[in-house]
């Protein structure tokens, strides 16, 4: 949604070869998610961050990220769908902070999140207002890659949009801490590492056709 | 730092061994240094002599098989919570055996760097690890657990390396036989029991056996009260006795002691009691001899708890079938075998859920359609169901509905956990147009069967296999007499089915070649099903409904009944029932070799003879579907 097709991929690949031969088991992934206090990207603030790393069809407990934002902006009809108060039980950091730590934490991966777009518009309004300055990293929607798995046929139509909770349940994962930014990344990347293998089967993926596939 | 992940993979390592053992910290400490790694059905883990990992796995979902070299003898089925690898680790040997992933799994990866230090701190854990070397087995702990139907899998592999399959060998009947004679009192008879440590008691007259006293009949005799403790032995002995010849395979014991719900069998020397007796069988004789039994399984099934554990259950069932497969038993034992133990499952995931949902407001029949109502389904393959109730009063009908729907749904999702998928097309009780009430039902086949378009055909085709599984029987019995009545009275009904039946031509083209798929994901595959095994389905449905025969679902046992009633088709018939069972099984060996449906096959891997197997069985068919054609006359079809 943010980044072009014509966006330099090798740049982010520089070294590695090209981008249309890296295997997808040799890159990167941080996989994020955001929890936010509304789905206006002007209005709305970031309440948590969540990301997991995925390298090699791996996910490794050790690094993931959670981080709680100190909140200005508060609005209170949105607790009861995230459980996330002002003042939690969690350590709160300033945004900018946060949006620091998430830099360092995602350096040059390639991003994955579910509808990720949306995810991706708040961080930018965020770093706008901080001055600091945008993500480049190529992103994936787990959304549109999960279309790419399903059946072509008139007799299942396509819905435009499939919500985490409808690729929970087809993979059968489950949503135990739902509606935490970490807890929905973890749903997302185990999705993802099981969309990955069934387009594999399909063919030899590379980066190319996921990135095709996945923006 | 809090971290969420950590604490959840935490949850579920504690609940299984050796981790319950350890305190919240190291477990959070190790979960901490976990991989999670998902690998797709068929993808491999680890493989012979590869150097060890620094990782041993645990799994979080799904199963993995370990065997020897490249896809040789299955050692041992991992499950949920099943720990494996670990050993060469410990031992800092390569790999002894290779993993692959049975189901789409998620693993866990477990550092041997930060497990090892706990093997010192803690007991238990060396303890397991130390015995998960001795036994050979994944899980020590599992035969101390129980040492029926949950493990007598690992049993059977740790003991029997080179022969799991034993199914063929000849039983030795126990030589040094106890007995008494008819005089002898019941307590005396106890007494001897007690001291051979054995279930029962053979009563000799002239050394031909008269009767056999077992534990059940002192229970059901003299501990009721019934007879007195000096009661001979005549009067509570169970007689005639039920006596089979000395040699018998293991499984026709298992067949013999099923058929007639008896635990023992007395074995003469001609098979009848009138010859001395040589033995006895007893069902732990049998148990011992053979760690995956039918008797064995459906115990298992019927004891089950939650649908869950019926799982590794469906596994062992899959072991059983490769066995008999293998050892080349009749095919229409096995499919009548297995068959009964597919519906044993869902039966009990039916008592299950009934247990969760309460009291059914009426009687209600649960049905089996396609070929698990046949009787034809070795392998998981979709489910095909039905529900149907008992009419209800229009004030009711709404909450009968609602209450049969989340019935079905259960079950539809309990079949589903144990290995099911669920039905593409949505045939399953769970849709509320395959689960109404016996009018609804009655009006649905009578507009099939008087307006037969081209869908009306294939869904009467698929639920005319039914197939009572659970519930009332009079209402199944009504559904078929009112297809009957009805298909008497709309002859038409039959042309309609059987151009159904020819719609798929014969299986040669030009040249005598085999026709392949020509594109989508299966493309140069062979399509068993649809191409011959449906054809010939088809065929035997429509020529045994139109003699008005019911009850024979299963495609060979139909082809036999048509033997018996067209005395001048007799032979041609009876090839055809022959065919079908080469079919199936051959698919099921197919599927049994790519762990799938069996129903695409690659030409190319088949052998020489193989194919000319395949080749005779759609001469046969062409056969048939002339004289489906010529006796409904059905003319304007493609050949």
């Amino acid at each position: 949604m943010i980044l072009g097709k014509s966006f330099d991929l090798r740049r982010v690949f520089a070294g590695s070869g090209r981008v249309s031969d890296t295997p997808v088991t040799d890159v990167s992934f941080a996989v994020i998610d955001s929890e936010t206090t509304g789905l206006d990207p002007l209005q709305d603030r970031i309440l948590s961050l969540g990301g997991l790393k995925i390298k090699d069809n791996r996910i490794k407990v050790s690094e993931t990220l959670e981080l709680f934002l100190a909140q200005d902006h508060f609005d209170a009809r949105s607790v009861p769908i995230h459980g996330i108060m002002r003042e939690g039980p969690n350590k709160r950091i300033s945004e900018k902070e946060a949006l620091v730590q998430l830099r360092d934490y995602v350096g040059d991966a390639i991003l994955v999140g579910h509808h990720i777009g949306f995810d991706l518009e708040m961080i930018r309004r965020a770093q706008q207002r901080h001055q600091l300055p945008y993500f480049t990293n190529i992103a994936l929607d787990t959304g549109l890659l999960y279309r790419k798995t399903l059946l072509k046929s008139p007799l299942v139509p396509k819905k435009q949009h499939y919500s985490l909770d409808e690729l929970a349940e087809k993979y059968n994962i489950s949503c135990k801490d739902r509606h935490t930014a970490l807890g929905d990344a973890y749903i997302t990347a185990l999705a993802f590492l099981q969309i990955l293998s069934q387009l594999q089967e399909k063919r030899d993926l590379t980066l190319k056709a996921l990135i095709r596939m996945g923006t | 730092m809090s971290n969420r992940i950590a604490e959840r993979v935490a949850d579920f390592l504690g609940r299984y061994p050796p981790f319950n053992d350890l305190t919240k910290r190291d477990l959070r400490r190790l979960s901490e240094a976990v991989e999670i790694i998902y690998k797709e059905r068929g993808t491999r883990i680890f493989g012979v002599d590869e150097p060890a990992h620094e990782f041993f796995y645990v799994i979080h979902r799904g199963a993995v098989e370990l065997q020897n070299k490249d896809g040789g003898e299955i050692i041992d089925i991992c499950d949920e919570g099943d720990l494996f690898g670990l050993r060469p680790l410990m031992a800092g040997e390569n790999y002894k055996l290779e993993a692959v992933s049975r189901e789409d799994s998620i693993l866990y990866a477990l550092p041997i760097s930060e497990f090892r230090p706990l093997i010192q701190t803690y007991e238990e854990v060396g303890d397991f690890v130390i015995a998960s070397f001795a036994s050979n087995t994944r899980n020590p702990y599992s035969r101390k657990i129980s040492n029926t139907p949950g493990n007598a899998l690992s049993g059977m592999i740790s003991g029997r390396h080179d022969t799991p399959f034993t199914e063929i060998l000849p039983i030795h009947p126990r030589k040094d036989l106890v007995y008494c004679t008819p005089k002898t009192p019941a307590q005396e008879v106890a007494a001897m029991m007690t001291e051979n440590n054995v279930g029962s008691v053979i009563v000799l007259n002239n050394n031909l056996p008269q009767g056999i006293i077992t534990d059940k009949d002192l229970r059901n005799k003299i501990v009721t009260g019934a007879h007195p403790i000096s009661a001979p032995a005549a009067e509570i002995m169970t007689s005639p006795v039920v006596t089979y010849p000395a040699r018998m395979t293991i499984t026709q014991a298992q067949l013999a002691m099923m058929k007639n719900g008896i635990g023992h069998l007395c074995l003469t020397e001609d098979g009848t009691t009138e010859s001395p007796v040589v033995g006895i069988i007893s069902k732990y004789d049998l148990m011992l001899a053979l760690g995956n039994s039918p008797e064995v399984l459906l115990r298992a099934i019927k004891r089950t708890r939650k649908v869950k554990r019926l799982k590794p259950i469906r596994s062992r069932i899959a072991i059983l079938l490769k066995g008999y497969l293998e050892n080349n038993i009749p095919m229409s034992i096995t499919m009548k075998m297995i068959s009964e133990l597919n519906d044993a499952c869902i039966k009990r995931i039916l008592e299950l859920s009934l247990r969760k949902q309460g009291k059914p407001p009426v009687p209600f029949a649960w049905l089996a359609m396609g070929s698990q109502g046949r009787g034809e389904q070795l392998l998981q393959t979709d489910q095909d169901n039905a529900l149907v109730y008992e009419d209800v009063s229009r004030a009711d009908s709404e909450m009968v509905s609602a209450y049969f729907l989340q019935l079905a749904k259960r079950v539809n999702e309990g079949l589903k956990t144990i290995g099911y998928e669920y039905c593409p097309a949505d045939m399953m009780a769970s849709n509320p147009n395959w689960c109404k009430p016996l009018s609804a039902w009655k009006e649905t086949i009578s507009s099939w069967i008087h307006n037969p378009g081209k869908e009306e055909v294939l869904l009467s085709s698929i639920f005319f296999d039914f197939n009572y599984t659970f519930g009332s029987r009079n209402l199944v019995t009504e559904l078929s007499n009112h297809i009957f009545s009805n298909t008497d009275k709309y002859p038409m009904f039959y042309y309609h089915l059987a151009s159904g039946a020819l719609q798929n031509p014969s299986p040669t083209g030009f040249f005598r070649q085999f026709l392949v798929e020509q594109d989508g994901k299966h493309k140069d595959f062979f399509d068993l099903k649809r191409r011959v095994l449906m054809p010939f389905t088809d065929a035997a449905r429509v020529l045994i409904l139109s003699h008005q025969v019911r009850y024979i679902n299963n495609t060979a046992e139909r082809f036999e009944k048509l033997a018996e009633l067209e005395s001048n088709n007799r032979d041609f018939f009876l090839s055809c029932s022959y065919a079908t069972k080469a079919l199936l099984k051959f698919r099921t060996k197919q599927g049994m070799l790519h762990n799938d449906s069996g129903r695409f096959i690659a030409l190319d891997t088949l052998n020489k003879e193989e194919k000319i197997k395949l080749k005779r069985t759609f001469k046969i068919l062409k056969e048939l579907q002339e004289l489906v054609a010529v006796r409904f006359k059905v003319s304007n079809r493609i050949v």
